[in-house]
């Protein structure tokens, strides 16, 4: 396994090659091209900022103005999460003919997925720094520099998620429309719409099982919150589950590698 | 030393049943049975205990049907898929023509093709920058490099994917019937590139239906039949033992095909003779009751091989004493061009008396007829041309040869040269 591990060192090259592919074939022949990257998310915001701020004015407390920020803060890293691995479910079976005819590590395709994710979310960033400028908001503080750390988690947990997801699909085809079902309930079980604070206490215990709901605070302490942070330990929590999912996931993905040449 | 060794290799692939593909997660998980569906239930073995060495620096080829685990042989060398059981070694660099471009992506250009591809291949994008002209250069793909590959023709898509995989510089070069697949200049192009590393000191292993290529270029073949190496060494041995087997096999598919000539009811003489379909014919004074093809050992074949002897049996009953009377046979290929029609009135004989059971026998000393299958007409017939009993194209059988001349004629032939000219490879 950790062979398999450092052969992927080696392919980096590739890796980053593959990632670059994916962004400019991407928007390849659009108009708009690379900059759908920030459309996308500010379209999004859009959406949900119209919901909650004309459709339901009054369901979110006032210390979460400006409420679209607060939004942002969430959603950019959970578009990046759930794209991830909705992606990586089908990754391997339309690289299908790249596993069957070419010896090359088949993780480097959940790997580029998710990567290319963190592209776009890397190119979303913009977008929240001019919100942030424009509100004048004064969250964003010294805590600024745990934001790195945040998303090496989040890469972390989303890789591991990914190389389980993609191995797995290939033997049950299922697993994508199940995915799809199953993200849309997890966002709605991460306080990304709503702050942790709001949810019951009985609720508030399942949404502490859920890793991302660690992260989402994270990114809006970091960002959006005023004051210091202060919940790094729960950071440091999910990091070390983070590291777990990752080893597990890429365990399994090893398991299946041979099989996934005869099944895609 | 040995570039790759083989070592009673097995390999097991699942097949899918009726069952396996209904069976989804969720079934599996509501009837518990996850683990045991990863484990294969119907099975195939594509290869049963294979064992060989390719020597570092030689070509080796290998042939077989179609199914014979030729290919699965290719994927496990190239490290693709891992052997049931058993044990592949490779030693050195290996480049694998499986698919050509199979990496490319059809929206960005040939260039960026290039470079994930070479990647893919083992290659750092410094040795690709420095390969990059050569590469471009053999594709002959200058003029369209930095457009996307979704432009291109399938042509051009599999010279630049030959193109890439070549100068990968491997030093095991596996191919898998690439050549089959380009036109002529793009085919000479690969046997030219062949050539030059074999030149170099280079291993390749061959899989090919192009007998002639194994024949031509390789050191030591081997026949994959089922599994299983059926012969293995010289490639003309392996090659004509492979040959005869399919010989056989096409042999006994002719037998079983194609020789009723017992039930056949006396039919209406056809108007134009040489326009007639298979059938038989006659007024039945004489009757043929047994036609058999003798190859050179005296026994029962279909398939024979050209410049060998030929006989061909009758049996023969006339239910009363005939004065008046001819034997013929005629050679039809599947044009339906007449390639050889005699009979004993036009090679000079005259008849004396026929009466009872008698076997006549044909001897063809040289069978020099091209490759490919014939039809063979037998009668009995007056020699004025009324028929007793005639056998239009009811019995067929096979030539083949190893060289593949054209037309129908295939002389006993040898090329002698003198001056300037050298050509190597001609018997």
């Amino acid at each position: 396994m950790f062979t398999h591990l450092r052969q992927l060192l080696r392919y980096r090259a590739l890796v980053q090659s593959l990632v670059a592919r994916e962004l400019t074939a991407r928007y390849r022949g659009s108009i708009l091209g690379f900059f759908w990257s920030f459309v996308n998310p500010l379209l999004l915001l859009l959406i949900y900022t119209f919901v909650f701020t004309v459709v339901l004015p009054g369901a979110h407390p006032p210390e979460l103005e400006p409420f679209a920020l607060f939004l942002f803060c969430g959603i950019l890293p959970w578009t990046w999460f759930s794209s991830s691995l909705l992606e990586s479910a089908s990754v391997l079976i339309t690289g299908g003919n790249l596993i069957k005819k070419v010896l090359f590590p088949a993780e480097v395709l959940p790997v580029v997925t998710v990567l290319a994710g963190l592209a776009h979310f890397c190119l979303g960033l913009p977008i929240l720094a001019v919100f942030l400028i424009y509100y004048r908001h004064g969250g964003v503080g010294l805590d600024l520099l745990w934001f790195p750390a945040i998303v090496a988690v989040q890469l972390l947990l989303t890789m591991g998620l990914a190389l389980l997801v993609s191995a797995l699909t290939v033997h049950f085809r299922d697993i994508r429309d199940l995915l799809q079902n199953l993200l849309t309930l997890w966002f709605f079980a991460t306080p990304i719409i709503y702050p942790l604070s709001q949810a019951p206490p009985t609720v508030r215990r399942l949404l502490n099982l859920n890793p991302f709901t660690h992260l989402a605070v994270a990114y809006q302490d970091v960002l959006f919150r005023p004051g210091p942070f202060t919940n790094w330990p729960r950071l440091v929590a999910v990091g070390a589950a983070s590291v777990l999912v990752f080893l597990v996931g890429y365990f399994v993905f090893d398991r299946l590698r041979d099989t996934l040449a005869e099944e895609v | 030393m040995n570039a790759i060794e083989v070592r009673d290799v097995h390999k097991i692939y699942r097949r899918y049943g009726r069952r396996k593909q209904f069976a989804t997660l969720k079934s599996a998980l509501l009837s518990g049975s996850l683990l045991r569906d990863l484990r294969p239930d119907e099975t195939f073995e594509a290869l049963r205990g294979v064992t060989f060495d390719v020597p570092a620096g030689s070509t080796f080829g290998i042939v077989g049907r179609n199914g014979s685990g030729k290919s699965t042989m290719l994927k496990l060398i190239a490290g693709i898929g891992k052997p049931t059981a058993g044990a592949v070694r490779v030693d050195g660099r290996v480049s694998a023509l499986i698919e050509l471009g199979a990496g490319f992506h059809p929206e960005i250009s040939g260039r960026e093709n290039v470079y994930i591809n070479g990647m893919m291949l083992g290659l750092t994008r410094r040795e690709i920058a420095r390969r990059f002209d050569d590469i471009v250069a053999y594709a002959e793909l200058e003029a369209f490099i930095d457009a996307p590959v979704k432009t291109y023709s399938s042509g051009m898509y599999m010279r630049l994917g030959f193109a890439v995989a070549v100068n990968v510089d491997p030093d095991v070069l596996l191919v898998d019937e690439v050549l089959a697949v380009g036109d002529e200049a793009f085919t000479h192009k690969c046997l030219d590139t062949f050539a030059e590393f074999k030149r170099r000191g280079k291993t390749i292993l061959l899989v090919t239906h192009a007998l002639e290529l194994v024949h031509r270029f390789c050191d030591q073949a081997l026949w994959l039949n089922e599994g299983t190496a059926r012969a293995q060494g010289d490639p003309k041995r392996v090659v004509d033992a492979y040959l005869l087997d399919v010989a056989a096999g096409e042999n006994r598919q002719l037998s079983s095909s194609a020789s009723p000539p017992e039930p056949q009811p006396p039919g209406p003489e056809p108007a134009d003779m040489f326009k007639a379909d298979e059938g038989r014919w006659g007024s039945r004074e004489a009757e043929i009751i047994e036609v058999a093809l003798l190859g050179p050992d005296g026994k029962p074949t279909h398939v024979l091989q050209s410049g060998e002897r030929m006989e061909i049996a009758l049996r023969v009953r006339a239910s009363q004493p005939l004065s008046d009377f001819a034997f013929g046979i005629g050679v039809f290929n599947v044009d339906g061009i007449c390639c050889c029609g005699t009979n004993t009135h036009i090679d000079g004989g005259s008849p004396g008396e026929l009466f009872g059971e008698s076997e006549v026998r044909l001897i063809i000393h040289s069978l020099d007829l091209v490759e490919g299958t014939y039809k063979l007409d037998v009668a009995v017939h007056r020699t004025g041309g009324a028929p007793y009993d005639y056998h239009r194209q009811l019995y067929t059988f096979r030539v083949s040869a190893r060289t593949k001349e054209v037309g129908v004629y295939r002389p006993r032939h040898s090329w002698q040269f003198s001056g300037g000219v050298r050509i190597e490879g001609l018997e």
